[in-house]
């Protein structure tokens, strides 16, 4: 008798049990969500997965929190998907301490009011190159600062260049490139290989043409930005550019390049190292500009960031982790870790090119970028980069002319951002 | 032989019921509420589970899409109510009409083709010939391998310039064919390789409903002297009626949603020639620097209605079948 009056108050239990289980499972992740935790764990996110907890960048991170006395737990995510677990977290309120973040996404998470301002968490920022700095700055405040930077340039074969009789040196405006495209592709290599995946990646390999013809982002369908796209699709067009570039992330256009098949590559200051490696002899000329002079490239690289917090007496530790990473020394460190960086200070560059006198181009390359993000454009700038890869994509495809996919970009970029 | 035991467990529950039955009458006379709580301690995990991960995210969703999340409105949680006015703009939107016909075609094409090749091989290996369980097997190596090796796998194939696909067909003189680039062609591409995707689970699921079919009709039917072509039509196809079509429908919901295949593939582009209703839905939240959840909730929905409806029709034909 005692058996069955038993069991269902057991089982009502265990049932209870296994949902006080379920919830509270719950709250503890909520609680664990909370920024940093205790007092001596900072959190830190960084769009760096390629190197673990027992990479040199990861003991670098954690050097600067014993600096600080705290202890930083480090996530890495893929820059994408950062953006994404920032504004989460930040609608949760449970932001890291401090996000490293690719710098056209600044001005959109600082638009949520969700980040501090340099001002206020104490950082001087004035050694910064303004233009490197540019894409932190939205409406006169600072919200970041670059820890490095990076752009693209032109890579080329040398073996291929030399057997078609082509001097790099002679490279200095569109006209001259497609000649040298010609040069290549008549001798039987394959001509120049860029990205024109329909992402952001697309965009900023855009950039470099669309500005070097003299186009503003504001006016996507000018005669300027015009003749750019259609440099693009006469070179597919005359089969001097594979067409899949339509779908080339820059990783797969540096893939391509280094099977040795191609005389020029669009590419950016992270494949340094892996060029001096190639099997064939690479070098280095700037991206010319439409009628000659060297194009405004955009800067690429990632920008420390620190969220607001609910408890403000974080802000300190904070700032001694982020002068930690900014410093001249640190911004050259940083450099070295990554081998791509340039210090976005002229004493930084200057120590990185003493060190190494063959990033010089690059540093040269660097000070000449232009912030994706400038021209006042701040959270602006996403809106149109989609419109502008979308055109892209629609005039390499065929899918639409030049002059058609543009005017389309303006229409969208105008509803967009009004 | 599966019908025999079939109604081996049929059977069973008469026999266990008033055995069963005998149980709760000491327990309902000790006192009701017991047993009730017990009852509702059972349920809550249940309820629990189902209004966090199923009805709250489903009205979430519905929320995001009739508020204007702009970034800055997400973050300080105080959205605009626009009512429908995000339906709108979407359906308003250039893309709409495309990514509708796209959906469409994507989601038929590819449903056709798994099912008739699933179904084809399901018949092929019925048979049981030597090595038809390693052939069987080779033929789930689709589903097991990740989507991002297997998409990426296509991709590179059917690569223009340098693809194995394009240098089979050059060597039969076809020129250079731009699967993934060309706005002609990437449905097609992405249509393709979603079907080799698909094919095992059509096989598994029909295969599995071939066994069931029991032996003797069939040698029934060909001692009156059926062929298998009468055989197929006759006895294999409209005995396979419910599994074929839980497999469709199934396949439909599971093809209707597809993101990953598309996005490695071609991200819905060129421009928007490979972009269905879900890449477009994932490309406003999550494929561009400037996450839109509003309109992607509101794409969301709209694919959530679709399957519901499909789902609604085939509860129907269950319940004709079943009523016939």
């Amino acid at each position: 008798m005692h058996h069955p009056r038993r069991k269902p108050t057991t089982l009502a239990a265990v049932a209870a049990l296994a949902l006080v289980g379920v919830l509270g499972a719950c709250s503890s992740g909520a609680a664990a969500g909370e920024s940093g935790g205790d007092a001596s764990t900072y959190t830190w996110w960084d769009p760096y997965p390629q190197h673990d907890d027992a990479s040199d960048w990861a003991g670098r991170v954690q050097a600067c929190g014993e600096e600080a006395g705290v202890t930083i737990e480090r996530t890495a995510y893929d820059t994408t998907a950062l953006t994404n677990q920032a504004l989460l977290a930040a609608q949760e309120g449970t932001s890291p301490d401090v996000i490293l973040l690719d710098n056209p996404a600044v001005s959109t998470l600082s638009d949520t009011g969700m980040l501090t301002t340099v001002d206020e968490l104490g950082l001087d920022t004035s050694a910064i190159d303004e233009n490197l700095l540019a894409a932190g700055v939205v409406g006169g405040e600072t919200y970041g600062i670059p820890i490095g930077a990076n752009t693209l340039s032109l890579y080329y074969n040398a073996d291929i260049l030399t057997d078609a009789g082509v001097d790099p040196a002679s490279v200095t405006d569109w006209d001259s490139l497609t000649a040298a495209l010609k040069a290549v592709t008549g001798n039987g290599d394959k001509g120049i290989t860029f990205a024109g995946i329909g992402t952001e990646e697309g965009s900023f390999q855009f950039l470099p043409w669309f500005w070097g013809a003299g186009a503003d982002l504001r006016d996507l369908d000018s005669p300027e930005a015009v003749a750019a796209l259609e440099l693009w699709t006469g070179w597919l067009e005359e089969g001097y550019a594979p067409n899949s570039v339509i779908n080339n992330s820059q990783n797969t256009t540096w893939e391509e390049f280094l099977t040795g098949d191609f005389g020029f590559a669009v590419n950016g200051t992270w494949q340094v190292d892996s060029a001096a490696g190639a099997d064939f002899e690479t070098g280095v000329v700037q991206l010319p500009g439409r009628d000659g002079g060297v194009a405004q490239a955009p800067t690429g690289g990632e920008f420390i960031l620190a969220p607001v917090q609910e408890d403000t007496e974080r802000y300190d530790v904070t700032r001694q982790i982020v002068e930690c990473m900014t410093t001249p020394e640190g911004f050259v460190e940083t450099a070295n870790t990554f081998a791509y960086y340039v210090p976005p200070t002229a004493d930084g560059q200057a120590a990185l090119v003493e060190e190494k006198p063959e990033l010089e181009p690059w540093v040269e390359a660097v000070r000449n970028a232009k912030g994706r993000t400038s021209d006042d454009l701040g959270a602006d700038y996403p809106v149109i980069s989609e419109a502008l890869w979308t055109a892209v994509q629609n005039a390499l495809s065929g899918a639409a002319t030049a002059q058609e996919a543009l005017e389309t970009a303006q229409a969208d970029a105008e509803t967009g951002t009004s | 032989m599966t019908t025999t035991e079939a109604t081996a467990t049929a059977g069973a529950p008469p026999g266990v019921g008033p055995g069963a039955g005998r149980v709760p009458a000491p327990r309902r006379r000790r006192g009701p509420a017991a047993s009730q709580w017990a009852a509702a301690g059972f349920a809550t995990p249940l309820l629990v589970y189902l209004i966090l991960f199923y009805a709250y995210p489903l009205v979430r969703n519905i929320d995001l899409s009739v508020h204007d999340y702009t970034i800055r409105a997400f973050v300080q949680g105080n959205a605009e109510f626009v009512g429908f006015e995000k339906y709108a703009e979407v359906f308003s939107s250039a893309t709409f009409p495309t990514a509708l016909w796209n959906t469409a075609v994507f989601t038929v094409v590819s449903i056709v083709f798994q099912y008739a090749t699933g179904l084809a091989l399901a018949v092929f290996f019925r048979s049981g010939f030597r090595l038809s369980g390693l052939l069987r097997a080779m033929f789930l190596v689709p589903w097991l391998l990740p989507l991002i090796v297997s998409a990426s796998t296509w991709a590179w194939m059917l690569n223009s310039d340098n693809g194995i696909v394009n240098s089979v067909l050059a060597a039969f003189g076809v020129g250079q064919i731009n699967w993934l680039t060309s706005p002609g062609t990437a449905l097609l591409s992405v249509t393709i390789a979603n079907i080799w995707l698909g094919i095992p689970f059509n096989l598994v699921i029909l295969y599995s409903g071939l066994q069931n079919i029991p032996g003797e009709v069939y040698e029934a039917a060909s001692l009156d002297g059926a062929g298998p072509w009468k055989q197929f039509w006759s006895i294999t196809f409209p005995l396979l009626r419910p599994v074929s079509a839980i497999t469709i429908l199934l396949g439909l919901i599971y093809t209707l949603k597809v993101v990953d295949v598309i996005w490695i593939m071609t991200t819905g582009g060129p421009g928007d020639a490979s972009t269905t209703l879900a890449i477009w839905s994932y490309r406003e939240a999550f494929g561009t620097g400037q996450p839109d959840f509003s309109p992607a909730a509101a794409v969301g929905n709209l694919l959530i209605l679709i399957a519901l409806v499909f789902g609604f029709l085939h509860l129907q034909l269950q319940r004709r079948q079943e009523d016939s």
